[in-house]
């Protein structure tokens, strides 16, 4: 068990190095687990270090892939373990990574860096797909001062949502028995006031869906900024962006500083101004994502010009599901600010039959008039399904 | 009775499969790393892939009493784990008032005793050692619900403002489940062991079929088997069918009297495997019997 732990530790740097939440808390719970399984193992060794280590299902692959790597010789655990026939001077592939994964070694200069380097390769599998890196520095700190600003006054046009809790309020709808029983102990048992207490209402889980293909590539700038303040500005965002692809994006844009949340961004998005296929993508959210996100009664900005490359096979199957899992469907079209907009392209015509609503906004090249056009009037929430695009 | 906890990742198998519950190793392992370690189990699947029923297998086998938490948006203290019985306490301020008690410090104590705290699934399952506490579909719950877990999954135990602390004299063995319709939150994920409950390969789902309907034929029951495995392979379908569909349409085909698979029973039992129209129109006609045939060879 001695020889073991600093191998632990050490595959545990590897993990996190690779990218995953991994802590002295789950190296402790490996070393804790593995002295119930026998060592001699692989597979039971394999299972207790992932169901201590990784707590969901999106790691596997990385957790995988670094212990195939890691403890690549099966028999090294064991001869770690073992007390007696494991030579000192032997010291198993394991340990020697481990010295080179310290954390006073410099990860990219280290010549001998293999786990790292293959732990990387194995985490960019799609990098060629990264043919159009975004290109933020353009970004001048005047744009962003006053994209926050703007975002300060964004307020989402999305009815509250009761919830089944409560919070005192003196002139709540409903008698409050604990508290009401707990102020009488003052007064020795005489109940002298009911207290009451009121629902506690809060806005509806936000999932945005925004095209960053092509031809809405002039707009990708001020959206992402936009998807960003709506991220960091509260709970229940999740942001995909989609070209030919469907991408998350909601961990990169919690960063709260919008130029190393865009760099994050740009670094998994596969296909910046590529073709469209919303059709695809819609139908990529349905089956990947919808049922993970869209409890709860979520709301769906879906913002796309609706012009899809793909000839929107798929799209109005798609959309017709999406509309039938969320409790809002809202279309943001830039498109639609033209006068005599006609919903000619396939596309639109698919798209615009299942949406609930359908908003123009009105110059997406700044971000004031998108944020004057969703902080609009309230949309009244009728709880309908069957909305039909004004 | 069963040793508590299993001597071993073997015998934690065999304690599950003795429940007519067939684990592949990884799940055995942590199954049993959950009961030796003390640590509550997260299990994370598609639905119909046997997580709640895990939960069963354990409460049945180890044996301990089950405590079921079925969980819903917005619950809250009063329906999980403990409420406040007002009634009584308003008649117990009545009484003390016709006794003439003057002193409040005794009516205070008197009013918040024991007696008057209803326990709710979690307090039962933290006083009622040694128990097993099934938390069901934790994601439908909301986030305050998960802060609130925290305390019990960390120590279990339960604090109820009035009374104090209440701790468990057995620590109950806990099984988390969810279905990923909202992702967990990380902090409920460390403090528990972690498991992904996948769909099974044609040999356990065979397993698991005999165990679970041993009225089906064999060769009808390998024919389900192949066409829900050939199901599940790529994105052709919205929601494959789980385990527990598989099992329910051998069983109706059974019933049917059939004895092995062919297109036009198929067609007319579709909707007990697959639960969306689109997937059952993807399906019908010569896609169906094709299917069909396919699975036909490959179980032989």
């Amino acid at each position: 068990m001695s020889a073991l732990a600093p191998n632990l530790l050490a595959f545990g740097r590897v993990l996190r190095r690779a990218g995953l939440p991994v802590g002295s808390a789950e190296s402790l719970s490996a070393a804790e687990a593995l002295s119930h399984v026998p060592l001699t193992d692989r597979a039971a060794f394999r299972a207790a270090l992932r169901a201590t280590m990784i707590h969901r299902r999106d790691h596997f692959e990385v957790f995988d892939a670094a212990f195939d790597l890691f403890w690549r010789n099966p028999d090294t655990p064991v001869r770690a373990a073992g007390p007696e026939d494991a030579p000192p001077e032997a010291a198993p592939p394991a340990a020697r990574r481990a010295a080179e994964a310290m954390p006073g070694a410099n990860p990219p200069a280290t010549p001998a860096g293999e786990p790292e380097r293959r732990e990387d390769a194995a985490l960019t599998v799609s990098d060629r797909e990264r043919l159009n890196r975004l290109d933020f520095e353009a970004m001048s700190a005047e744009e962003l001062a006053e994209a926050k600003r703007e975002i300060r006054r964004l307020t989402l046009p999305l009815a509250e949502r009761p919830t089944r809790r409560f919070r005192p309020d003196p002139s709540g709808p409903r008698a409050d028995l604990r508290a009401t029983i707990r102020a009488s102990m003052r007064l020795g048992g005489e109940i002298a006031r009911i207290e009451r207490r009121r629902r506690v209402t809060r806005p509806p889980p936000l999932v945005l869906l925004c095209d960053v293909s092509g031809s809405m590539a002039r707009y990708a700038q001020i959206l992402l900024h936009f998807m960003h303040a709506v991220e960091n500005d509260r709970a229940r965002v999740h942001s995909f962006v989609f070209g030919t692809r469907l991408t998350n994006v909601t961990r990169a844009l919690r960063n709260r500083d919008p130029e190393v949340a865009f760099q994050a961004v740009s670094h998994i998005l596969p296909d910046w101004s590529g073709g469209t296929r919303i059709g695809e993508a819609l139908d990529r959210f349905n089956r990947r994502w919808a049922r993970r996100v869209l409890g709860q009664g979520a709301v769906v900005l879906l913002i796309t010009d609706g012009l899809d490359r793909g000839g929107a096979e798929g799209l109005s199957e798609a959309a017709e599901r999406l509309r039938h899992s969320c409790r809002r469907l809202i279309w943001l079209n830039p498109l639609l600010r033209y006068q005599g907009f006609q919903p000619r392209a396939a596309g639109i015509r698919a798209l615009l039959p299942h949406v609930h609503e359908h908003r123009q906004v009105h110059n997406l090249n700044s971000l004031r008039a998108l944020v004057a056009t969703l902080s609009g009037a309230k949309i009244k929430d009728t709880g309908r399904r069957d909305g039909r695009p004004a | 009775m069963a040793d508590f906890p299993p001597r071993d990742v073997a015998a934690t198998q065999a304690l599950l499969e003795a429940g007519g519950y067939v684990a592949d190793a990884a799940l055995a392992t942590t199954v049993h790393l959950a009961l030796a370690m003390g640590r509550p189990l997260l299990l994370e699947g598609e639905p119909g892939t046997g997580k709640t029923e895990i939960a069963k297998v354990l409460a049945a086998q180890l044996p301990r009493r089950l405590v079921r938490l079925q969980c819903h948006d917005g619950m809250d203290l009063a329906s999980a784990a403990y409420e406040w019985n007002h009634a009584r306490q308003l008649m117990a301020i009545r009484l003390a008032e016709t006794a003439h008690e003057a002193d409040r410090s005794a009516l205070e104590r008197g009013l918040y005793d024991r007696r008057f705290l209803e326990p709710r699934p979690l307090l039962q399952a933290i006083e009622g050692s040694p128990a097993l506490l099934l938390i069901d579909e934790l994601d439908r719950a909301d986030e305050p619900f998960e802060a609130f877990l925290l305390e019990v999954l960390a120590d279990f135990q339960i604090t109820v403002p009035e009374l104090g602390t209440i701790r468990a004299q057995t620590p109950p063995v806990v099984v988390v489940t969810s279905n990923r319709t909202r992702e967990v939150h990380d902090a409920i994920r460390r403090r528990c062991l972690y498991h992904w409950v996948d769909y099974p390969n044609a040999a356990r789902e065979r397993a698991i079929l005999a165990r679970r309907a041993p009225e089906v034929p064999a060769a009808l029951s390998a024919q389900v088997v192949a066409f829900a495995q050939e199901l599940r392979n790529g994105d052709a379908f919205f929601k494959p069918p789980g385990v527990a569909e598989t099992v329910d349409w051998a069983r109706a085909l059974t019933a049917l009297d059939r004895r092995e698979l062919e297109p036009a029973a198929a067609e007319a039992t579709l909707g007990v495997l697959l639960k969306y129209q689109d997937d059952i129109a993807r399906l019908r006609g010569a896609e169906l019997a094709r299917r069909v045939e396919e699975a036909r060879e490959a179980a032989g």
